[in-house]
Parts: C-alpha cells; sequence; structure tokens
C-alpha cells in the first residue's frame, strides 16, 4: 500500500511538471486570448493586433455585465465589443466583470470604480439602483448606464427608443407572416421590454389588421431552455415569426426554430434583437434583427472619456433618427424588396413625426 | 500534548482540511491545463477580499446569508430530513421582512418596525419549511420532494406579492424599505461596503443550534430521531413532532437569511428572475461544515471567500471566475469521498503508530 502511494505521489508531481509546461507554452503563444478570456469571438484578432501600433492613452474603462453574462450575443456583448474596438483604436486599457446575481453589482462597480478606472459602465435596466449608489458614494468618479435613467452628475444614461426599432421589425413580420400569427417572448417585465413588445405589436397590426400577436414572458434573461420550451409552444400554436426580447433567453429560441425548419414542415422564423443576430444564427431562421446600437453608444460616450469631453449627467436617447436602432443590411436576405420599400417608408413617417409609436 | 494530539488525530478536523487543500491544488492543475497562473490566482483571489476593507466588509456581506442557510440545512440534516427547500424559505422570509418593512414603516417606530420584520421574516420561513415537515409527518411525503416543490411556489409566490402589491412604478423591484438592519456606524470603517446585523444574528444562531441540539431534553429527541425514527419511537418520542419542530427551525434559519438579505443589503426587494441560490450553496456549506454549527460557520467563511474573491481572479490575473467553483466543487467532492483523503492520509497514520509502538 505504501509503494502504491509513492508511486502515485510520483506520479502526480511528473503530471503536474508536464501540465505546467503545457501552461508555459500556452502563456507565450497566446498572451492576448488569455487576456481577454472569454470574449471568445474576437481573441484571435486580438492576438494578430499588436498593441504597439496602437497610440498610447492610460485610460481605463471597466464594464460590469448584468447577470445574462458577457456572452450572451446580445447587448452585454456588443457592449464588450464595442470597447475591444476602441481598444484596438485608441489603446485604451479595457476589463470586465461578470455578475452572477444582483448583489454583485455594487461591489463589481466599486472595484472599477476604486482601482482608478476612468470610466465604468452598467450594463443593463437593473443596474440602475447600483449605478446610483456607487456614484454617490464617490462622486469623483466617471460612471455610465445602458437601458436606464440615472439621476446624478456623473453618471451618463444612455436610453433607446426600442419601441420605434421594434415598430420596423413588427411590419416585417405582419407582411411576412403565412399563418397571420406572431409571437413576442420578452424576457422580464419592465419598462424596456415593453417598448420592445408595445413597438412590435403596433407595427404589425399596422400592416396586418388581421394577424394577432401572441405575448409571454419567459421571467429571464439568461434562461435558453425556457426560451426554446416556451418557443415551441408558439410554433406549435400556428404562429410563424418569433420576436424574443429577452437576451440569451432568445438563444434557446433560434435553437428551437433552427430543429424545426431542418426537420422540414411549414418553415419558422425568428427575429433577432439588439445585434444583427443572423451573423450569429445564420440566415436560415433569422428574418431580419432589430438593432440597438449599444455599440455606437458605448463607443461614443467611452470616445469622450479618452477625448476629456465627459461630462455627465446628462440622457441621450437614442431612436430612428440617430441611428440607434434599425434593421440591418443583411435583411435582404430574407425580406422581399417590396417589404424594405414599406419599412423605409414607416422609417420616414416615425421620424417625421407622422407616426407616433406607442411606447407602454 | 495528548489532548492536543487526540484533536488532530481525529478525522472530523483533518478530512476537510485535508479536502480544501486538495481542492486547491485540483483547481490549480486545471488552471495550469488553462494556462494560467495558479499562484497569481490565488494571490488574487484573497487580495480582493482582504486587500481593503470595502471588500472585506462586502465578503462579510456574501458570506452571512450562507452561514444561516448552511445553518438551516444543517440542522434538518440531524434530524434526519434533506432541506433542499433553504432557497424558497430565503424568498419567503425575504418578502415578509418586505411586507412588514414596507406596509407598517408609518406606523411603528423603527425600534419595533425592525426587528418585527426580522421575526416575522424567521416566523415565516418556518411556516414554509413546517409545510414539508407536516407532509412529512402526517402523510409520509418525502421532504425532498416537498421541499423542491414549494422552492417554486415560494419564487412566484413573492414575485407576485412584490409585483401586485409592493411594486416601485416602472422598475423590477419593490419600493425601498425604510425599516433598516445596516450597521451605519460602520460605514467609515468599512467604506460603505453593505454589512448589516444579520451576520449577528447569524453568529448567535449557531450559538443557539449547538445548545439547543447538544443540551436540552428536545434537542436529544431531535437527534435521536434523526439518527434512528424507529427506535426514537420506541423509546416514546413523538416523531411526527419532532420532524415538523425541527423542519420549523431549520426554516427560521433560512427565513433570517432573507431577512438579513433585504433589510441590510438591498433595501428593497427585487422581481427575481430564478432564485438567488443561497439554499442551494447552504446545502454544500452544511457538508462542508460536517453539519456542526461551528464547522458550518467555517465553511460559510470560506465558501464566500472563495466566492467573492473569485470576481478577483478575473480582475487580477484574468481568470474566469467560473475555476472557483471547480475549487469548491472538488473540495465537496473530496469531502463527501472520504476515502480519497484518508488514503492520502494513511502513510501519515503509520508514522504515527510507529512512533507510538517505539
Amino acid at each position: 500500500m505504501k509503494k502504491l502511494y509513492q508511486l502515485s505521489l510520483v506520479m502526480l508531481l511528473a503530471f503536474t511538471v508536464i501540465l505546467a509546461g503545457c501552461g508555459n507554452n500556452n502563456n507565450n503563444s497566446g498572451n492576448a486570448g488569455g487576456k481577454n478570456a472569454g470574449a471568445a469571438t474576437n481573441a484571435p484578432a486580438e492576438a494578430t493586433a499588436a498593441p504597439t501600433d496602437a497610440p498610447k492613452t492610460d485610460v481605463k474603462v471597466g464594464m460590469v455585465t448584468d447577470v445574462g453574462g458577457v456572452n450572451d450575443k446580445s447587448f452585454n456583448q456588443s457592449a464588450w465589443e464595442a470597447l475591444q474596438a476602441l481598444e484596438k483604436e485608441t489603446g485604451i486599457e479595457i476589463k470586465y466583470l461578470q455578475s452572477k446575481s444582483n448583489a454583485d453589482y455594487e461591489p463589481n462597480l466599486n472595484q472599477f470604480v476604486k482601482g482608478g478606472y476612468n470610466l465604468t459602465w452598467g450594463i443593463g435596466f437593473d443596474l440602475g439602483d447600483a449605478i446610483k449608489k456607487v456614484a454617490t458614494e464617490n462622486p469623483n468618479a466617471n460612471l455610465a448606464i445602458i437601458d436606464s435613467v440615472v439621476d446624478a452628475p456623473n453618471v451618463e444614461s444612455v436610453t433607446f427608443s426600442e419601441n420605434e426599432g421594434s415598430f420596423l421589425v413588427g411590419v416585417v413580420a405582419g407582411l411576412t407572416t403565412k399563418t397571420n400569427k406572431v409571437g413576442f417572448i420578452g424576457g422580464m417585465e419592465s419598462p424596456v421590454i415593453k417598448r420592445f413588445e408595445v413597438g412590435f405589436k403596433a407595427g404589425v397590426l399596422a400592416v396586418n389588421p388581421k394577424a394577432t400577436v401572441k405575448i409571454t414572458y419567459a421571467g429571464a434573461y439568461d434562461k435558453p431552455d425556457i426560451g426554446k420550451s416556451l418557443a415551441a409552444t408558439l410554433y406549435n400554436d400556428g404562429n410563424d415569426i418569433i420576436f424574443p426580447a429577452a437576451g440569451a433567453t432568445g438563444n434557446g429560441v433560434f435553437n428551437e426554430a433552427k430543429s424545426r425548419n431542418k426537420a422540414g414542415g411549414s418553415k419558422v422564423w425568428v427575429i433577432g434583437v439588439d445585434k444583427d443576430q443572423s451573423l450569429e444564427f445564420g440566415d436560415d431562421v433569422t428574418l431580419t434583427s432589430m438593432i440597438k446600437r449599444v455599440d455606437e453608444a458605448v463607443k461614443k460616450v467611452s470616445q469622450q472619456v479618452v477625448d476629456g469631453t465627459f461630462k455627465g449627467g446628462t440622457t441621450t436617447v437614442l431612436g430612428l433618427k440617430d441611428n440607434g436602432v434599425g434593421l440591418p443590411e443583411t435583411s435582404k436576405a430574407n425580406v422581399s424588396a417590396d417589404i424594405l420599400a414599406k419599412v423605409d417608408e414607416y422609417t420616414k413617417q416615425i421620424i417625421d413625426g407622422t407616426i407616433k409609436v406607442p411606447a407602454e | 500534548m495528548s489532548k492536543l494530539r487526540k484533536i488532530f488525530a481525529t478525522d472530523s478536523y483533518i478530512v476537510p482540511l485535508v479536502a480544501i487543500v486538495m481542492g486547491f491544488l485540483v483547481g490549480a492543475i486545471v488552471m495550469l491545463v488553462g494556462g494560467y497562473d495558479p499562484i497569481a490566482a490565488y494571490s488574487a483571489l484573497f487580495k480582493r477580499v482582504f486587500g481593503s476593507p470595502y471588500d472585506f466588509g462586502e465578503a462579510i456581506r456574501e458570506m452571512t446569508p450562507l452561514m444561516f442557510t448552511g445553518l438551516a440545512v444543517a440542522f434538518a440534516f440531524r434530524s434526519g430530513m434533506f432541506n433542499i427547500g433553504a432557497d424558497g424559505q430565503v424568498l419567503i422570509g425575504m418578502t415578509a421582512a418586505s411586507v412588514v418593512g414596507i406596509k407598517f414603516a408609518g406606523a411603528l417606530p423603527n425600534f419595533v418596525l425592525v426587528p418585527l420584520a426580522v421575526i416575522i421574516a424567521g416566523v415565516c420561513g418556518g411556516l414554509w419549511a413546517g409545510i414539508a415537515g407536516y407532509l412529512k409527518a402526517k402523510r409520509g411525503i418525502n421532504e425532498v420532494i416537498t421541499t423542491i416543490m414549494l422552492n417554486w411556489v415560494a419564487l412566484f409566490l413573492s414575485n407576485y406579492i412584490v409585483r401586485s402589491f409592493l411594486l416601485l412604478q416602472g422598475q423590477n423591484r419593490s419600493e425601498d424599505i425604510p425599516a433598516s438592519l445596516s450597521m451605519t456606524f460602520l460605514n467609515s470603517v468599512f467604506d460603505n461596503a453593505r454589512l448589516h446585523w444579520g451576520t449577528a444574528i447569524a453568529l448567535a444562531a449557531a450559538v443557539f443550534f449547538y445548545v439547543y441540539l447538544w443540551k436540552t431534553k428536545q434537542g436529544y429527541e431531535m437527534r435521536a430521531v434523526g439518527l434512528n425514527p424507529h427506535a426514537a419511537e420506541y423509546a416514546g418520542m413523538n416523531v411526527g413532532r419532532n420532524v415538523i419542530k425541527a423542519m420549523f427551525i431549520s426554516g427560521v434559519f433560512a427565513g433570517l437569511a432573507g431577512a438579513g438579505e433585504v433589510l441590510g443589503v438591498f433595501h428593497y426587494q427585487s422581481v427575481f428572475a430564478a432564485s438567488p441560490g443561497y439554499g442551494f450553496d447552504g446545502i454544500a456549506v452544511a457538508l462542508l461544515g460536517l453539519t456542526h454549527p461551528l464547522g458550518v460557520i467555517l465553511a460559510a467563511i470560506l465558501y464566500g471567500t472563495l466566492t467573492y474573491g473569485s470576481a478577483g481572479m478575473s480582475f487580477g490575473a484574468d481568470v474566469p471566475p467560473e475555476l472557483i467553483r471547480i475549487v469548491i466543487g472538488s473540495i465537496i467532492f473530496f469531502i463527501a469521498a472520504q476515502g480519497i483523503v484518508r488514503w492520502v492520509l494513511k502513510p501519515f497514520y503509520f508514522k504515527r503508530k510507529k512512533e507510538k509502538v517505539l
């Protein structure tokens, strides 16, 4: 028995040494990959872009995700990708922290604020209270938040007119549906998601009064399994287009649609949200996407910090006319030219105020 | 000297300690495989927890609910039951504290309101767990199943209550709760970390746990029922009543955790997308602490340190925070599979025996 033990100890040591060797190799070849662990999509690109040719600045920008996490293929990810792009352009230092629960928001924000970061982003409506508290306790820190309005002199708030963009995808859905039934899956009931819901419904009914819009809520932004089962119910019910506005929960909707289209039967569609999700999930299921330019907003405000023009205390509302929401170019793949013309028509009417899209 | 040796020779102290060390080693190996530097990662982890007063205070905040739920699970365990529903009981405690804290805010002075909210939270958590205890005692339904089901009922019931009666207009949370358990006098020391009296209540609960189970007749009965309900019944103890009572007390602990969270940490209650998970972490804490109150407190401190420090790991050493779950998982694995730890320790035992012979 003793011998066996000694043998196993030697083996363990040898194993550790070998592994340590592997570890070092990895480190040498992929420094940048390790640095931005988690942001898988852009890691290889990062490795090639040597930081030497980027202009040097010592600005540090931190970002705290909501519980959806940085790889939600939705707005946390767009925000992070925007920061990565800015890192390449200006050489700023960036870092993110993921929140496991809403108790983490405050310590995560504080980690950046107390770590001397020049700007700290809170991504998502849920971080509003935490941002407010941290901003009040640290009046010299700069903070910014997406999707919520925080009334503090050192916080920049960015919100979007999701109802306008959702109206447009509603128009597409209303004109594309064959069954005259479309579905909507919200994350959790909140003013933000309500704007998606109301805008979408108004858009569908504006072009297709016969259609019905079935509204459901998943109750979570991070549960693809719930998204998948809700999508199955909606598709079984005869809805042929679903618009999920539910963060990572929506990934389950794509998954369900994909397996249905693969199995044959009647064609079903998903409308992407926040990002151009056809790039992520493919043109075979993504009809179009309601893009919310979180990336543009994050980039713009972060750039202000780099340039030293950050003011804070203001609220920016980005709508159709600011190009803050809208449809991606890739929509042409699945949406006919007639429908896109109709979308353009509505876009003009919304911008010049002929049509007022309800928000709640 | 012999006493000292006795302490260190007892498995109950050594096994968890060795399991913890082995857990860290497994974590280190995984980090090496992933190409991370484990030493940098672990030092970032501990630096995050002990590096600044703010973080230390927040780490204590992280430990507090784990102490409560760990005690809750351990208490039920000592009485022969597996309370998987601590999560639901926490939620019920939260909701009860919020309702009392908001609805009676005007009518009662603060020094009455806060204790009242805490007590009602505990009682409601206890009654919620008592449902499972009653069903077990009177109908023989396995408490594992009922408590899991009650978790969901608790989640949706508390969301319903918050949404319909306490909602702050246009938000996903309740109104602010005027009743507060925060230790505001420590704000300057701990840099506004969210410390609250719940921590003190948790320590008191651990003392109560020990005294009640090991120093009172009722506690003796409960342990007897836990060890062998048939023998206990034969000895003339009322098994059903003990089951209900044990579940009630277990639920009280969990309910108090909820009160601490809403009255001490958040000062409002959010509409939860999923249950906060304190109850499930509590199971791990109870196992890690070998279901002894002192062990549970120590285990909660370790668990809280690791959980809170994991963000520091990703911040300071770029190691994904999920890795800490591997460490925690391995520690629990080694504690559950004690044979592995004993096997590793065997040569050391041999040595000691030889010394004795000499």
